[in-house]
């Protein structure tokens, strides 16, 4: 089956595909003992409403050359990106527990040549814009009306690469391309704003030449809204700021920079499992 | 074998004939497309050549994503900033993905001349030779250089070919084809086994006649393949000669002297002597007088020869 536009479950119906995400994101990582949480679980409304409300694709045939492309920029997300292609039919639901594993097809960071679904290896933070740039040049010049959307991560944003891909996504007008950045305020060492200082990052993207819009990440009618209003933006690249919350459905979990990249203690998994169950 | 060519030169009117060839040919340079040679791709094919300016980090990734796209991309600059810049890009997101990406990078080594160290690369072969997934040629005419271009392009993986930015004497016929994973016997010979790459594998065809003159006869390899490398004509020379001597325009470290030493230890361990720069970076001058100073004359390899020579002999 493709994925359509006109197929897009309603909000209820995405906030429990959230919910469920978030269940197997924090299953993987406690059966995995290490990966990254916080920055999983921030992202999971943006994910769901790219892969169910947004980009076309069909899980029967991966390589669909008329696929809409996706880049994980901040791969260490891997997680989140597994439990939604895993959902969507690109592999058997199993494997999610073999996460991490020697030879598993989900490794710590997504590589395109283990996993159906993912598109490139990223997890060396800072490459992805620049990779989804060339795939939107490419699909200028195939001429199938393909989009590529790409997440980054606020940390990820101080890479200087980033920079460099902002500059030329603007100069090739490239507007068959999307970026969102997760902006969860935290990176391994502590809040951005400590660790080096984004802001004013809308500003940055605008400057640049970005269309840059900001929308509360955990709400799927903004996210949605503000995506289909992106794709038809002309002569320019979209940044959507998508401010979010690191950790974001498991109370214990929340605004915590100390939760990147652990997996949950058995305490931390059963409460985090109640609270997600009762959610 | 009057004429002289320049790799770059020559590179860029490979290019320009595969885009007139195959639409799916695309180019990238960094701000030094007057230097590498893809001017010429980029005024036939505008639209399908991408300046992306100082930003060799960037034009990597780019490359990547357009080969993900299904296009062929041939990215370039200067050897020193694509494979020193962009180091983690080319191992990141186009080997470590198996990207068909063609990295053609001009001005390797010191002949590079007055522009200085600071872009004269000594070390890209090693950077590229390291990393998996990576194919590394050198090209020491035009004829192997429009070969190896052509050959690229039918190659599903990414691909490092150095060019040089001095012409120099041509080998080959015009009609030389290129295939992975073999080199070429230039000149027999049964004392020792004098192997370059580039520029300096007519520098070991120039040492090979000065050897002559001493009644020392000399086999000359082109290792332009130097990953994968033809270890079994490596192994089967210094089988036959008994003595290697190994000759490039990069440190004696990490390139040609390391992946032949690494061969003949491990298959055949013969007296080997390295030609290249002993950990040292290069500097401004003109490119005849860079080679003296850094001992990559055909005299200085006879010298090693003659080393090797008398090492084999026990003397």
């Amino acid at each position: 089956m493709t994925q359509s536009y006109q197929e897009i479950p309603d909000i209820s119906q995405l906030q429990e595909i959230a919910r469920q995400v978030r269940l197997d994101i924090v299953e993987m990582l406690f059966k995995a003992g290490s990966g990254h949480l916080g920055g999983s679980l921030s992202a999971t409304e943006i994910m769901v409403a790219l892969f169910y409300g947004r980009m076309r694709f069909n899980p029967q045939d991966p390589c669909w050359p008329q696929r809409d492309r996706f880049v994980l920029s901040k791969g260490h997300a891997a997680p989140v990106y597994y439990a939604i292609l895993s959902r969507l039919g690109y592999f058997p639901r199993e494997e999610l527990l073999t996460l991490r594993q020697f030879g598993s097809s989900l490794q710590g960071h997504p590589d395109s040549a283990c996993t159906p679904g993912v598109e490139v290896p990223t997890g060396s933070l800072g490459q992805g814009l620049s990779i989804a740039n060339g795939m939107a040049l490419a699909a200028r010049l195939n001429r199938g009306g393909t989009k590529v959307y790409a997440l980054l991560g606020d940390g990820e944003v101080q890479e200087g690469q980033i920079w460099e891909a902002a500059m030329s996504a603007a100069h090739y007008r490239l507007d068959n391309l999307t970026a969102i950045l997760d902006r969860n305020r935290l990176q391994i060492d502590g809040h951005t704003a400590d660790v080096m200082s984004i802001e004013p990052i809308a500003a940055k993207w605008q400057a640049f030449g970005w269309h840059t819009v900001e929308v509360d990440g955990h709400s799927f009618s903004e996210l949605l809204t503000t995506l289909q209003e992106t794709d038809s933006v002309k002569d320019r690249p979209s940044m959507i700021i998508a401010h979010t919350v690191k950790g974001k459905g498991v109370s214990i979990f929340e605004n915590q920079a100390k939760y990147h990249g652990v997996a949950p203690t058995k305490e931390e998994y059963e409460q985090a499992l109640k609270e997600l169950q009762a959610a | 074998m009057a004429d002289k060519e320049s790799t770059r030169v020559e590179y860029g009117k490979a290019l320009l004939q595969l885009g007139q060839e195959n639409q799916d040919i695309v180019a990238l340079d960094a701000d030094l497309s007057g230097s590498t040679q893809t001017k010429h791709f980029a005024k036939a094919f505008p639209e399908r050549f991408f300046n992306m300016g100082v930003a060799e980090q960037d034009l990597l990734g780019t490359a990547a994503g357009l080969a993900l796209g299904g296009k062929i991309p041939f990215a370039s600059t200067f050897a020193m900033f694509a494979t020193g810049r962009a180091w983690e890009q080319i191992r990141q997101s186009v080997a470590y993905a198996k990207l068909n990406v063609k990295i053609v990078a001009s001005h390797g080594g010191i002949s590079v001349g007055e522009d200085g160290g600071s872009h004269q690369a000594v070390e890209d072969l090693a950077l590229m030779r390291v990393i998996p997934n990576m194919v590394v040629l050198i090209p020491a005419d035009g004829p192997e250089t429009r070969a190896m271009v052509r050959w690229a392009a039918t190659y599903q993986g990414p691909v490092y070919i150095r060019t040089g930015r001095m012409p120099f004497p041509v080998i080959y016929e015009e009609n030389h084809t290129f295939e992975l994973g073999r080199s070429d016997i230039l000149r027999e010979g049964e004392d020792v086994t004098l192997a370059g790459v580039g520029l300096m594998v007519h520098h070991c065809l120039q040492a090979a006649d000065l050897l002559a003159a001493d009644g020392v006869s000399a086999r000359v390899l082109n290792l332009s393949c130097l990953k994968p490398l033809d270890w079994q004509l490596v192994v089967d020379s210094a089988r036959r000669t008994g003595a290697v001597v190994t000759a490039e325009e990069h440190l004696a470290t990490g390139g040609l002297g390391s992946a032949v030493s690494e061969v003949l230890a491990e298959h055949y361990p013969v007296p080997l002597q390295r030609i290249g720069l002993r950990d040292i970076f290069g500097t401004s001058g003109k490119a005849d007088i860079l080679l003296q100073h850094y001992g990559l004359m055909p005299g200085d390899i006879k010298a090693a020869a003659l080393k090797a020579l008398a090492r084999k002999n026990g003397r």
